[in-house]
C-alpha cells in the first residue's frame, strides 16, 4: 500500500488518514448518543490511535543505516515540519501549557516566546549547516568538526543528560494518560506507554519515528483546536477565538479588579490538596520584571537551538535549502497550537469566574458548587477544590483551586461538550507525549550506538550489527526512563525546563562556533562543553540547596550562567592553543556553502 | 575577495539582519512590557499581551521563511545553490 513511491503519495496517504480519524471521531460520537460509556470511548480513542502508530512503525521497518538514522534523507519540508512539531510539543505543552498561562499569566508567557523564538536561531545559525555536514547525530558533527574521541564523547554526555531529564517526564505523561484512559494502575501504565513508544521507533528508527510523528501531529492538533473552537462558539465568544477574544480578556481584567486578589493564610492553604493552585495573578497584565521575562525567554531560545532531538529532524531533509524551509514549517505547525493555548486559558477562566455565565461558579453558594456533577468528578480526580475560608457560605475567587492540567482536561466538560471530546483530548495528549518521547529516546540511543559504539569502540562493525546495537540501546534507555518515571520523583525530574538549560550550557556555543568561528578548536570545544555543563549543573545544585543565586538567575534559567561560562572558556582556550589545521578550516568553508557533496558523504 | 568569501560576507549580513529582528521581538519589546500593555493592540487585545500570545510568535514564523528565501537568493547569486529541488 505505501511501498515504492511512498514519498510521492504522502499527501494522499495522510489525507486518507486524517479523513479516517475524523470519521472515527464521528463514529464515537454516534456511539455516545447510543449509550457507549465514557470509559469505553476513552479506551477506544487511545487504543485505536496507538494501534495506528504501531502499524506505521511496522511498515517503516528498515535494515539500512541511512534509513534508520536519518530516514533516508528524503522527508519533504512540510511533512518534516509536522514531524518536528510533534517531536517538539510534549505532553507538557499539550496538557500543562494552557494551565500555566491560566495561573501565571505574563510571567509564563515567556515560555511561549522562548519556545518559538528559538527556531529563528535554529534556522539561521545551525540547521542548514549541520544538514550540509551530512552527519547522523549531533555529536557526529562535534566529533568531526573538532576532531578526537573526547569531544565526541563529551557531546554524547551533554546530549544524554539533557535528553534523559526530558524523557522521563514524557514517559510519565504517557503513563498518566494510559492509566486514566485504560483504568490501570500507574506503575503498569508507564510500561504500556513505553511499549507504545517503542513500537513506533524500534523497527524503523528515524524513518518509523518520522512517519508516526506526522500521524501524531495530526491527532494532537485536531484534539487541541477542535475543543477551543467549539467552546468559543458555544460560549458565544466568537467563531474564530484567536481574533475575537479581546472582550473576554478585558472582562476578566474587570472581574479581577472587582474580586481583588485576596491572599490566603498559610493555615488555610494547608487544607488545599497538593498541586492545586488558585488564581493569584492578573490574566493579561504585565506581572513580571523585564529581566525575569527576558532571561527565561532567552534560556528557552538558546536551549531550543541546542536540543539534539530537534536538530536531528533537520538531518532528514533532502537538501540544505529544504532544511531551512522546513524550520519555518515546523514553527508554523507549532504556532497553531501555541497561539491557541492562551485562548483556551482565557475561555476556561472566564467560564469559571464570570457570575453572569451559567457555568460561572464564583459568587455561587459553596453547597451549590459542590453539588455540580463536573465539580464532583474533577474533585475526585484531585484536580479541583473549593473551601469556605471566610465562612460566608459563598465561593470567592481565592477559595477556588484547580490543577494545571484541568484547564485542558476539564474545560470541555465544564462548557458542556460531549464526552467524545474528552476521549479525543486524551488521544491528543498521548500523541504529544509519545512523539516527544520517541524523538528523545532515539536521539540518545543513536548517539550512543553511532558515536560511542561505532565511531569510538568498533569502527569496523557491520551495518547489521550496528543496527542491532542501536535497537538494544533503544529498549534499554526506554526501560531506564520508564523505571525512573514509575518511581514518580516528580519534583526532581518533572522539570522539562531543566533539559533546555542543560543543553544550552554544554552544546550551544560548541555548535554555533563550530560553524561561525573557524578559529574554534578541539581544546576550546572540550573546555566549552565540560565547563559549561559542570558550571550549569553546579549552579542548579547550589540554588536547589538554598543558594541565593546572582543576577536574578534562577533554577529555571541556570543555562544562562552555564552557557556564559561555556562561551568564555571556549574562546579563551581556543585562542591560547593553536588554530585548527588546514583540513579542518577547509571543512568549515565547505559547510558554509550549500552546493557540493556533504562533508561526511554517504556512509 | 574570492567568490566564496563574498558569499559568506553576504550570508553574515543576512544573519545579522535576521538576528536583529529576532532580538527586537523576542527581547527588545519586553523591556517595555508594562508601558506597552497600556496601548490597545491588534484585535483589541492589550499590546504586550497580544505580542506574547500571537504577535512575536507569528513574526518568528514569517521571519524564518523570509530568511530562507533571502539565503536561497544569495546562494543562487554566487552559483552555490544545490541542484534539484526539494
Amino acid at each position: 500500500m505505501i511501498k515504492g513511491n511512498f514519498i510521492d503519495n504522502l499527501p494522499k496517504v495522510y489525507g486518507i488518514y486524517t479523513g479516517g480519524f475524523l470519521a472515527f471521531i464521528i463514529i464515537m460520537s454516534i456511539g455516545e448518543q447510543m449509550g457507549m460509556t465514557a470509559k469505553v470511548i476513552g479506551i477506544c480513542f487511545v487504543a485505536f490511535t496507538v494501534a495506528i502508530y504501531a502499524i506505521i512503525g511496522y511498515l517503516s521497518r528498515t535494515a539500512q543505516a541511512d534509513a534508520y538514522y536519518v530516514a533516508g534523507r528524503q522527508v519533504p519540508t512540510v511533512f518534516n515540519g509536522m514531524a518536528t512539531a510533534a517531536d517538539w510539543m510534549s505532553g507538557a505543552s499539550f496538557v500543562a501549557m494552557a494551565g500555566g498561562i491560566y495561573f501565571k499569566g505574563y510571567g509564563y508567557m515567556a515560555l511561549l516566546v522562548g519556545w518559538t523564538g528559538g527556531y529563528v536561531l535554529v534556522a539561521s545559525l545551525l540547521a542548514p549547516y549541520l544538514r550540509k555536514f551530512g552527519c547522523y547525530t549531533v555529536p557526529d558533527f562535534i566529533g568531526t568538526r573538532y576532531g578526537g574521541n573526547l569531544t565526541r564523547f563529551l557531546a554524547v554526555v551533554v546530549l544524554t543528560v539533557a535528553s534523559f531529564t526530558y524523557v522521563t517526564a514524557q514517559i510519565n505523561a504517557t503513563g498518566t494518560i494510559a492509566s486514566v484512559a485504560l483504568d490501570i494502575p500507574f506503575q503498569y501504565a508507564v510500561y504500556v506507554g513505553l511499549i507504545s513508544i517503542l513500537l513506533c521507533s524500534m523497527l524503523g528508527g528515524m524513518r518509523g519515528v518520522t512517519w508516526t510523528q506526522v500521524a501524531q501531529y495530526i491527532v494532537l492538533i485536531i484534539a487541541y483546536l477542535l475543543p477551543v473552537f467549539w467552546i468559543s462558539n458555544k460560549m458565544g465568544a466568537g467563531f474564530f477565538p484567536h481574533f475575537m477574544l479581546a472582550d473576554e480578556v478585558s472582562r476578566i481584567a474587570e472581574l479581577e479588579a472587582q474580586f481583588g486578589f485576596v491572599k490566603n493564610s498559610a493555615e488555610n492553604l494547608k487544607e488545599v490538596p497538593k498541586g492545586l493552585a488558585g488564581i493569584t495573578k492578573a490574566h493579561s497584565a504585565v506581572n513580571a520584571t523585564p529581566w525575569a521575562f527576558i532571561s527565561l525567554a532567552l534560556a528557552m531560545m538558546m536551549g531550543t537551538a541546542s536540543l539534539p532531538h530537534v536538530m536531528m529532524r533537520y538531518f532528514t531533509t533532502p537538501s540544505v535549502k529544504a532544511a531551512r524551509k522546513s524550520v519555518g514549517w515546523s514553527l508554523f505547525f507549532i504556532f497553531l497550537l501555541y497561539s491557541s493555548a492562551p485562548m483556551l486559558a482565557t475561555l476556561s477562566k472566564l467560564s469559571l469566574i464570570d457570575p453572569s455565565l451559567p457555568t460561572g461558579i464564583i459568587g455561587k453558594s459553596i453547597a451549590e458548587v459542590q453539588s455540580i456533577d463536573w465539580y464532583q468528578n474533577w474533585n475526585q480526580a484531585n484536580l479541583m477544590f473549593v473551601s469556605d475560608f471566610n465562612g460566608n457560605g459563598t465561593l470567592e475567587l481565592n477559595e477556588f483551586f484547580m490543577g494545571g492540567k484541568a484547564v485542558v482536561l476539564a474545560t470541555p466538560e465544564i462548557a458542556g461538550l460531549p464526552y467524545v471530546i474528552s476521549g479525543l483530548v486524551a488521544a491528543g495528549g498521548m500523541a504529544a507525549a509519545m512523539s516527544t518521547a520517541d524523538g528523545l529516546i532515539l536521539a540518545i540511543a543513536n548517539a550512543i550506538s553511532h558515536d560511542v559504539y561505532y565511531k569510538i569502540i568498533d569502527p569496523k562493525a557491520e551495518t547489521a550489527k550496528r543496527l542491532v546495537v542501536a535497537r538494544v540501546l533503544l529498549v534499554v534507555i526506554g526501560f531506564a526512563g520508564a523505571t525512573i518515571a514509575a518511581m514518580e520523583i516528580q519534583g526532581i525530574l518533572g522539570s522539562v525546563i531543566w533539559a533546555f538549560d542543560f543543553a544550552m550550557s554544554g552544546l550551544f556555543f560548541p555548535l554555533v562556533l563550530g560553524v561561525w568561528w573557524k578559529r574554534a578548536n578541539r581544546e576550546g570545544a572540550i573546555a566549552g562543553m565540560a565547563l559549561g555543563l559542570i558550571s550549569g549543573a553546579g549552579y542548579l545544585i547550589w540554588v536547589r540547596t538554598g543558594g541565593s543565586g546572582f543576577l536574578g538567575i534562577t533554577q529555571l534559567t541556570f543555562g544562562i550562567f552555564g552557557s556564559a561560562v561555556s562561551l568564555v572558556a571556549m574562546v579563551v582556550v581556543s585562542l591560547m592553543t593553536s588554530a585548527p589545521n588546514a583540513a579542518t578550516q577547509k571543512m568549515v568553508d565547505e559547510v558554509r556553502v550549500p552546493a557540493g557533496r556533504s562533508i561526511l558523504g554517504k556512509q | 575577495m574570492s567568490k566564496q568569501e563574498q558569499h559568506w560576507e553576504k550570508s553574515k549580513g543576512l544573519l545579522m539582519m535576521t538576528l536583529a529582528i529576532w532580538f527586537i521581538f523576542s527581547i527588545g519589546i519586553f523591556l517595555f512590557g508594562a508601558e506597552m500593555n497600556e496601548v490597545t493592540g491588534p484585535f483589541g487585545y492589550p499590546l504586550t499581551y497580544w505580542f506574547t500570545c500571537q504577535g512575536s510568535l507569528g513574526i518568528f514564523v514569517i521571519l524564518i521563511f523570509w530568511f530562507a528565501n533571502r539565503q536561497e537568493k544569495i546562494d543562487e547569486e554566487f552559483g552555490f545553490s544545490e541542484r534539484g529541488d526539494d
